[in-house]
């Protein structure tokens, strides 16, 4: 018998927890994009375990969709932190807050 | 971990998931040089290239391979050497008064909750669509077949406005990278 879906998507839920908890204590706009790869990876990986579960390809196909979803938002928020880095040398977030209140 | 009550080859693969999953994405959000947290982030991709080959997603871990690790860490990589490598951490600037603390609980009760909402529905639930009629997921070249019939038929629309959806994302990134310069001037230097 093979390993149960549960055990998959607490690994999940788990990997899913530590990249929100990146996302949401670093300060580098590099690292912050590559925990949201992270949160990311961990909904592909419980969209394949649903889809072997109930036998259904759809899971697999919206997967295929994320991974594109995925390169375009890496694409555009890298140019983003390069248009930034060029104006302020730096890629904290902390560093930009003209639009403090 | 039952030992005894699953096949022992699946336990053992899960394991090393597991192991290269968790090393990875703590890797990622613990270390000092953009450089490493790229590398901690290639293993934790090999790791849900490795959890997808053993739930028959065959295609979807070669894309994982080819699409993640080539790609998307390359182009981290890129920007990285382009913006040089900043250590730099400010790990004793806390704008943001028990951030960490905070987050810590959020992404707690939020995974916590998670879990306990998955196991009170029995893991799984829903019915299923009409894409497969119910066929198990086959592996290897049924696999891909599979995955291009519902891509091609099911799902069509969404894949032809994938299609403009990285055309308006590579023109944006050309865009957002230009080097802006004064088009009347006479000097060609930059």
């Amino acid at each position: 018998m093979n390993v149960p879906a549960a055990w998959y998507l607490i690994l999940a839920a788990v990997l899913f927890g530590i990249g929100a908890f990146g996302v949401l204590t670093r300060r580098s706009a590099l690292i912050i994009l590559m925990c949201v790869e992270l949160m990311l990876n961990a909904v592909n990986l419980t969209f394949v375990t649903f889809s072997r579960t109930l036998s259904d390809i759809s899971g697999q196909a919206i997967v295929f969709f994320v991974m594109v979803v995925a390169a375009a938002e890496v694409t555009i928020g890298l140019g983003i932190v390069v248009a930034v880095f060029r104006r302020r040398s730096s890629t904290s977030v902390d560093e930009l807050a003209e639009l403090k209140g | 971990m039952i030992a005894g009550a699953y096949a022992v080859p699946s336990v053992l693969i899960f394991v090393t998931c597991v192991v290269l999953i968790l090393v990875g994405a703590v890797g990622v959000i613990t270390v000092k040089n953009p450089v490493h947290a790229a590398l901690s982030l290639i293993l934790t991709l090999l790791g849900v290239a490795v959890a997808f080959v053993a739930q028959s997603a065959d295609f979807l871990a070669a894309v994982q391979i080819i699409v993640y690790a080539g790609a998307i860490v390359v182009l981290f990589l890129f920007v990285i050497m382009f913006l040089g490598v900043d250590t730099r951490r400010h790990v004793e600037i806390e704008p943001l008064v028990g951030q960490r603390a905070f987050a810590a609980v959020g992404v707690v009760v939020t995974v916590g909750g998670l879990i306990t909402l998955m196991a009170k529905s029995h893991w799984v639930s829903g019915a299923l669509s009409v894409s497969n009629g119910g066929q198990p997921i086959a592996t290897g070249q049924g696999n891909v077949q599979q995955l291009g019939t519902a891509v091609f038929t099911t799902y069509l629309f969404a894949f032809e406005a994938t299609a403009a959806l990285l055309i308006i994302a590579v023109v944006g990134a050309v865009l957002l990278a230009r080097r802006e310069r004064a088009v009347a001037s006479e000097d060609v230097g930059s």
